[in-house]
């Protein structure tokens, strides 16, 4: 573990703000880009072309009446929406934004980061359990079964990426693909991840969680005012974070394509600024795959998703993997 | 010698385990994997066998021994499970159980057995057990539409987890006490301290439940009852056989010389138990499985009484005992089964069983050889391990536990011949039609009868070899 | 500072296990456990064993008491009765022995001085990924193998018994 310095906590602080207005700025995108495509206009009230809409929105959500239900489990109803907003925030600290520029590398960097996006079920779990409705309920335990099944491939599909870096730590996965980046070395990994993730934050065609026809709300239909707010912020974040992760594990991080070939040495602040611009803007690309996918592709049935994550993307990734560590043993020894 | 060849039986087992799971997956037939089954312990019981005869060290960073007792202890194990698999047929297909998947879990279980007949490490002792308990949990538990099945397998699964917290806890004191699971490296550093002892007296009793020994015996009747006859014929040999193995290995290579009065002391009392509780309760069982289970709970204890003795001699005469209780073991429940699927899962009250001798003779001779046998009646190979174990135990000093033993034994007459007389001087009071047994099951069971005499006149023949074999694993 | 880290662990981790062993709520207790086992992989961190916590956190927090949570909230089980209503004479024998358990347990820790032991250079290479996968494939790759063959097993059983349904009723599978 690297020393902690002032450094890392301007770094993280800096992450942590970010992420969270990332999540305003998500929103937003997803409900213009949402009116884009079904040919209507979108929020364009609240300051210039709505930008403020999230501020509103906010606002709106924070003057509403917060109502537990009866019978429920009070003190459950009310940590459960805290626990995936800091899942999400708890992510931010070993990823690199750029040459140096990280929190913190840790040297199971990567295991951390399932660790922590495997507690996120907890949220959900808990809320569908605690707000004593059966739609909840159903929500939840939908969550919790679709989000274990998925983080089987999604473990092995990072772990296919882990064979080329040979390090466990985030900051020397980035390092590793400065020249190629592992979406051309393992694009069958980088499929599956992608699947994986959108499973993970449980959006379309994964938002079995919430399905309206069956569930009206699933795991928060008994939620209101800020506690709902705090799941709509973690879902947004996690969209983010997982768009991170795609970039971080399979597009290259901060590096452009190909960059070692071509990229000329440059100073310390220019490439910093270069870095973050990069690792941004293909962030940008992938919260917006989230958004492009959510407004076009329809719902899986249940069993679909269980079957999908099952019996086809459990066994892909795992034949990837040993594909892959078999032509790096026999053809790339050493 | 390379690791993997020094544990080649267990692998080639488990090898073919997984492709039978595979087989079963992509739905081929149950009999290609009855089939690949018995290939494959045909195949690991040569090789087992061959070793025999070869060196013995330890491999794999000391985790395992191979050659000299763990070879036996495979061919043990290996022959139990052919047999108990090849006369498996016929009877799962009349309960609907001829699956790929009983097999592979069979197949597993003999892996898990195989490793813990080799544990040379408290760590692979413990895996080796785990293994082959979780799939024997399942196993007792294949006949769902009876109570009596879920009871078994339910049994098995709450009592033995609990006998495995205390085998890793005496695993842990141990650990604590030396700072070495390896055997060997434990009995250089052993020891008598209070947390050693505490560690060694923990795992004992995960031991002792294991084999079923008295007063950790009250799973034994119910468990034998509910699996299905021919996997309790597996289960009451191979992995009986396995545990007590690897109690031998432990006996012989983890306790420092000063350390094993101690055991022996504990091990003479609980063998006294078991034989006398065993047998006692065993002469009032009207069911003959039960009877069978009581009688497999007595022969624990004349093991004990080799164990006890705690010399070579003794541990030879352990290790043989075992080659014969599993013969005639597996031979008794074959002949049970098939009477069972003639008639049904509940055809095991002895009063069932009047007159069913002459209906079809053969089943009807072997199953009294093999009674014959476990009584310990000479020129059966049951009456040459009795011997063994109970001159090796006289030769220690041991000659109470030696007039106990024979005693029980004498009593547990009662109760085997108490079967052949409604078997043979009984009259049926309904009439009973009986299928022909199939070719492959007759003859794995007359073979079994045949073994059970050879080796009962072995010992007098003039190339008798088999317990100088076991002998000379001894003598190094 | 990794003193009063440890301090807060220790007491949370004891404090949770407490609270988990007296709430009456199931669920309330499988969280408990969670945070128990999420505190003492705060104290491995502090010992520099970052793999250990890092799994720790991921099995048993992150899927083993998922499933817990999981199989509660599906039984739907109710709040149990309490154990203690009247005196048994297992209950003394039980206390007894978790008496004798506690007091090994502290005999064991008599000769401790130091909260935290220093972490020593050695102590960190120990912990990482690397030391440990090269234990795993080389010392303990038998056990390594055999739990593979343990955990496949267990996995096929569990389905195995619960697959097929009992006849008796007609049912089709």
């Amino acid at each position: 573990m690297t020393e902690i310095t002032i450094t890392s906590y301007i770094i993280l602080g800096t992450a942590l703000f970010m992420l969270l207005n990332s999540a305003a700025v998500a929103v937003y995108a997803e409900r213009r880009i949402a009116g884009r495509i079904q040919n209507r206009v979108g929020p364009n009230r609240v300051g210039p072309f709505g930008l403020l809409q999230p501020i509103a929105d906010v606002l709106k959500l924070i003057l509403k009446e917060d109502v537990t239900p009866h019978n429920s489990y009070k003190l459950i109803h009310t940590i459960a929406p805290i626990i995936p907003v800091v899942t999400a925030l708890m992510t931010v600290a070993v990823i690199p934004f750029g040459e140096g520029i990280y929190a913190t590398d840790i040297n199971a960097g990567v295991l951390y980061l399932l660790a922590v996006a495997s507690l996120g079920v907890y949220g959900v779990t808990l809320a569908g359990w605690a707000s004593n409705s059966k739609y909840s309920l159903l929500g939840g335990l939908r969550a919790a079964a679709q989000m274990i099944s998925y983080e089987l491939p999604l473990g092995m599909a990072v772990a296919s990426v882990v064979l080329f870096v040979g390090s466990l730590s985030v900051v020397d996965v980035a390092v590793a693909q400065e020249n190629w980046w592992f979406v051309f070395l393992n694009p069958v990994g980088a499929i599956i991840f992608i699947i994986a993730a959108f499973a993970e934050s449980n959006r379309t065609p994964f938002d079995l969680v919430e399905a309206e026809q069956e569930l009206v709300g699933g795991f928060h239909t008994e939620y209101s005012s800020m506690k709902f707010g705090m799941f709509f912020l973690a879902e947004y974040m996690h969209v983010v974070i997982n768009s991170m992760l795609m970039t971080t594990f399979f597009f290259g991080s901060y590096h452009l394509p190909f960059a070692g070939y071509w990229l000329p040495e440059m100073g310390t602040a220019a490439k910093a600024i270069l870095d973050i611009t990069v690792f941004t803007g293909k962030t940008a690309f992938f919260v917006f795959l989230f958004i492009w996918v959510r407004w076009t592709i329809p719902r899986f049935k249940f069993n679909q998703v269980m079957k999908l994550g099952w019996s086809r993307l459990l066994p892909l990734s795992i034949i990837n993997f040993i594909v892959i560590a078999g032509i790096l043993f026999f053809f790339f020894n050493g | 010698m390379h690791d993997i060849i020094a544990f080649l039986p267990g692998v080639i087992i488990a090898v073919v385990g997984l492709i039978a799971l595979l087989m079963e997956a992509y739905k081929k037939s149950a009999d290609q994997i009855y089939g690949l089954t018995i290939a494959g312990i045909l195949a690991a019981l040569g090789v087992a066998i061959a070793a025999l005869f070869g060196d013995s060290g330890t491999a794999f960073t000391g985790m395992i021994v191979y050659g000299g007792v763990a070879s036996f202890g495979a061919v043990v194990i290996l022959l139990g499970s052919l047999f108990s698999v090849v006369v498996s047929r016929d009877y799962l297909m009349e309960i609907d159980l001829h699956r790929g998947d009983v097999y592979s879990m069979i197949l597993l279980s003999i892996v898990g057995m195989l490793a813990l007949a080799s544990a040379n490490d408290l760590i692979s002792f413990f895996l080796g057990l785990e293994t082959m308990s979780i799939c024997l949990y399942v196993i007792a538990g294949l006949i769902k539409d009876k109570k009596t099945g879920a009871e078994a397998a339910l049994k098995y699964f709450l009592l033995g987890a609990f006998a495995t917290g205390f085998l890793l806890y005496g695993i842990a004191l141990i650990y604590g006490a030396t700072g070495h699971t390896n055997l060997t490296e434990i009995a250089a550093v052993a020891e008598p301290t209070l947390m050693f002892m505490g560690g060694s007296a923990l795992l004992l009793v995960g031991i002792f439940f294991k084999i079923g020994a008295v007063p950790f015996h009250m799973w034994t009747p119910d468990v034998y009852q509910g699996t299905p006859t021919t996997l309790t014929a597996f289960m009451a040999t191979a992995a009986k056989s396995a545990t007590f193995v690897a109690f031998v290995l432990i006996m012989s290579r983890m306790l420092p010389e000063s350390d094993t009065d101690i055991w022996t002391n504990v091990i003479q009392v609980v063998a006294i138990l078991t034989m006398v509780v065993g047998n006692l309760i065993a002469l009032a069982q009207d069911n003959v499985k039960r009877m069978l289970a009581y009688s497999s709970i007595a022969h624990a204890g004349y093991l004990l009484v080799g164990l006890a003795a705690g010399t070579p001699e003794g541990f030879t005469g352990v290790l043989y005992y075992l080659f014969a209780y599993t013969v005639m073991n597996v031979g008794a429940f074959s002949v049970i089964a098939y009477y069972e699927r003639n008639k049904g899962l509940d055809f095991t009250e002895i009063e069932s069983y009047a007159g069913l001798g002459f209906k079809f003779p053969l089943m009807g001779v072997l199953l009294s050889i093999f009674l014959f046998s476990l009584v310990g009646i000479p020129p059966f190979v049951g009456f040459v391990g009795k011997y063994y174990v109970f001159a090796a135990a006289i030769n220690a000093g041991l000659i109470p536990l030696a007039i106990i033993g024979v005693l029980a034994s004498a009593a547990s007459a009662y109760y085997y011949l108490r079967v052949m007389v409604y078997l043979f001087f009984k009259d049926s009071h309904k009439e009973y039609s009986l299928k022909p047994a199939s070719l492959l099951f007759s003859s794995a069971v007359v073979l079994m009868a045949a073994l059970t005499l050879y080796y009962g006149i072995e010992p007098v023949l003039p190339f008798s070899g088999l317990i100088e074999l076991i002998s000379s694993y001894y003598s190094l | 500072m990794e003193t009063y880290a440890f301090v807060l662990l220790a007491v949370l981790a004891i404090a949770t296990a407490l609270g988990m062993i007296l709430n009456k709520n199931t669920v309330n207790s499988a969280l408990l456990l969670v945070l128990n086992l999420v505190s003492i992989a705060g104290v491995y961190l502090l010992l520099q064993a970052q793999f250990l916590a890092l799994i720790q956190i991921l099995v048993y927090a992150g899927a083993i008491m998922v499933l817990f949570l999981f199989v509660i909230m599906l039984l739907n089980v109710d709040e149990e009765e309490s154990l203690f209503d009247k005196f048994r004479i297992k209950y003394l024998v039980a206390f007894l022995l978790g008496v004798v358990i506690f007091g090994q347990i502290l005999y064991s820790l008599g000769g401790v001085t130091d909260m935290l032991p220093e972490v020593s250079s050695e102590m960190v290479q120990i912990g990482t990924v690397e030391a440990i996968a090269e234990v795993f494939y080389t010392d303990y790759l038998f056990a390594f193998e055999m739990t593979a063959i343990l955990l496949t097993a267990a996995v096929v059983g569990a389905l195995l018994i619960a697959q097929y349904k009992v006849k008796d009723s007609g049912e089709t599978e």
